[in-house]
């Protein structure tokens, strides 16, 4: 094999590579926005936060609005759904991470650090059931005076956490705040 | 195009030579349709006809119900009572459509399971059972989205449920589910790109059947004895086989009449029998119907995800060396995908060379086990979860898994056959009689 050979074929070799390494990376640039259309839209996204009124719920009544394409359950709680809840020990729960998302991810599952305000009488949580995503019937229900999803069989106490039955965590508590003292932001 | 000698097609007539020098698009026609075929044959290969059939029937009917379909979460399922109650014969399509994916997906049970009896799958008709796998795969994927177009109760909450095996995959899952989706829940953007892939799906299942068929073709039809046909000459192959026309179509015809003298009987007498009530209450994202189960066909399936609990020491041992990565959810998924995956690796997991179960006394009984297996799993898939049932769908997913893994690898090495007939003509004569050798009626 001659020298001048030898440096053709190195040549052509490099052209060959780089040829197809743009004709690669062109590929991947034609087909990346075929497949990043499917993810979330702008006005999809645009939902991400919402704002809801609550002057209107009186003390003992729930609400469920519809936020990310998800129930959220908006409940004003009264004075015995929240002895009932402060009166359980964290040893008796099944989860005893919080699961709010306005808390670090270690928070344990009191029922200061489930509810939006320090009195505990305002109570924001998914109303997906931790099982396989069905809707808790909510008024007390079940046994343990909270949630029950009618599915399986899972009971949640006044505070939303999970005390009997397949679901392994309690309902997660989205990010929300109070916007102003009518008004509660989700997201 | 098959290795069995035959005659091929010689153009005649000038207009014929003319054509076939410049496309011989009938020399394809003929070739495929006058391809020598196992004159052996029993009824367990009708199917593959009627599954033809319903793939015609699932396309005609899914293009005409299309021009009356508005895929909008607010219009979606007014559109659908438009056409049961307004479009002229559109309750008639709609149940043919809807029917029709029962009996595609029984003719497919059944394809699939005489494949695994007479031992179709094995070599050299590997490939053609792994595309069958992907058509069946397709099968799958279409009738999901396609039951999720009415918009009903089910409709949403199943899309919901199975969308949610996805978000089960670690590190990934939440991404690829919002992904899937088009935003963080089961809405308009799902509904749209579900129609739109409704449609695409059916012509890639219509392109894998041709390479299906160009794949069997080339290897030559299995038959019930799994004997090869001989091709040493041409009047060899011709003591074993008959042209597919007109002998296996006029009799493949005749059993498609039978079955659809069935299929219409369900869709005019009773074709709400195999829907779910809850799916003519249209969908409402904050209301969970009390007892969500998939379509009849995908319950197998459904009771193998559901029967890996967290209390189950396999999921707790896989638990335990992935450090918490493959959790009872995900365990749930791979195993319900592992099952289908284990039933395309079959011919490499089958050790035995004797392709029929015909002349396999052991392995006949295991494989009737394996159909009474998947009933029972269809079953334990309708019911509602308790721990009996847990422990029915854990016994009968085991058995699913061992067949493959474990039965088939060893009964190869153990078991030993009947003897086989030496040619397909033996078997026949057999049973019907030398007729070349009988007077003549």
């Amino acid at each position: 094999m001659s020298h001048v050979e030898d440096h053709d074929s190195v040549r052509r070799d490099f052209l060959y590579y780089a040829t197809a390494g743009v004709g690669a990376v062109a590929t991947g640039a034609a087909v990346w926005p075929l497949i990043n259309q499917m993810n979330p839209s702008a006005d999809v996204q645009a939902l991400s936060s919402i704002l809801v009124p609550i002057d209107a719920i009186e003390v003992g009544e729930q609400i469920t609005v519809k936020w990310r394409g998800k129930p959220v359950f908006i409940r004003r709680r009264d004075q015995d759904d929240i002895d009932l809840a402060r009166s359980v020990k964290l040893e008796e729960l099944v989860d005893p991470i919080a699961r709010n998302a306005n808390l670090p991810p270690d928070a344990p599952a009191t029922d200061e650090n489930r509810t939006l305000d320090e009195n505990g009488e305002w109570l924001v949580e998914m109303g997906v059931c931790t099982h396989l995503g069905c809707v808790p019937l909510g008024n007390k229900a079940g046994d343990f005076g909270g949630w029950f999803c009618p599915c399986h069989g899972s009971h949640y106490d006044s505070a939303g956490r999970i005390r009997k039955g397949p679901a392994p965590r309690n309902l997660d508590v989205p990010i929300a705040k109070f916007f102003d003292e009518q008004t509660i932001q989700l997201g | 195009m098959s290795g069995i000698p035959h005659d091929h097609y010689e153009p005649k007539t000038r207009f014929e030579k003319w054509l076939h020098q410049r496309l011989p698009i009938v020399g394809l026609i003929y070739d495929t349709i006058m391809i020598p075929t196992p004159k052996n044959l029993n009824w367990m290969w009708i199917w593959g006809i009627v599954l033809a059939f319903c793939l015609v029937l699932q396309i005609v009917t899914g293009i005409i119900l299309a021009m009356h379909y508005t895929p909008h979460v607010d219009l979606a399922f007014a559109s659908v009572e438009h056409i049961m109650r307004d479009v002229n014969a559109g309750h008639m399509l709609r149940y043919i459509h809807a029917n029709g994916a029962s009996l595609f997906f029984l003719a497919v049970y059944i394809h699939i399971f005489r494949g695994l009896y007479y031992g179709s799958y094995k070599s050299p008709r590997e490939v053609t059972w792994i595309i069958g796998m992907l058509i069946y795969l397709a099968m799958m994927a279409t009738a999901f989205m396609g039951y999720v177009l009415p918009w009903g109760q089910m409709s949403f909450w199943g899309a919901t449920v199975i969308t949610g095996l996805f978000g089960a995959i670690p590190f990934i899952g939440e991404s690829l589910q919002t992904w899937l989706l088009g935003g963080p829940a089961v809405d308009n953007a799902t509904l749209n790109r579900f129609f739109s892939l409704h449609y695409l799906l059916p012509f890639i299942i219509a392109a894998l059947v041709a390479v299906h068929i160009w794949a069997f073709h080339t290897t030559g039809n299995s038959n019930p004895t799994g004997v090869e046909v001989r091709r040493g000459s041409k009047e060899e192959a011709e003591k074993d086989t008959l042209p597919f026309w007109p002998y296996f179509v006029i009799k493949d015809l005749f059993a498609l009449a039978v079955v659809l003298l069935l299929f219409f009987a369900v869709v005019g007498f009773m074709p709400n029998f195999l829907g779910e009530p809850d799916n003519y209450i249209e969908a409402n994202p904050l209301m969970t119907p009390a007892h969500i189960v998939p379509e009849w066909y995908f319950l197998p399936f459904y009771a193998i995800l559901r029967a890996f609990t967290a209390d189950v020491w396999v999921v707790q041992i896989a638990s335990f060396l992935t450090g918490g990565i493959v959790d009872a959810k995900f365990f749930g998924v791979i195993a319900m995908f592992g099952a289908i995956i284990v039933m395309a690796l079959v011919p490499w997991l089958d050790t035995s060379s004797v392709r029929s179960g015909r002349y396999r006394p052991m392995f006949k009984w295991w494989f009737a086990f394996l159909v009474v297996d998947f009933i029972v799993l269809m079953w334990a898939g309708s019911q509602k979860p308790s721990d009996v049932m847990g422990w029915i769908s854990l016994i009968a997913a085991a058995y699913w898994f061992a067949y493959f893994l474990v039965v088939l690898p060893l009964l190869g090495l153990i078991e030993k056959p009947l003897p086989t007939p030496k040619t397909i003509e033996e078997d026949f004569n057999a049973h019907y009689g030398d007729a070349h050798n009988a007077p003549a009626e």
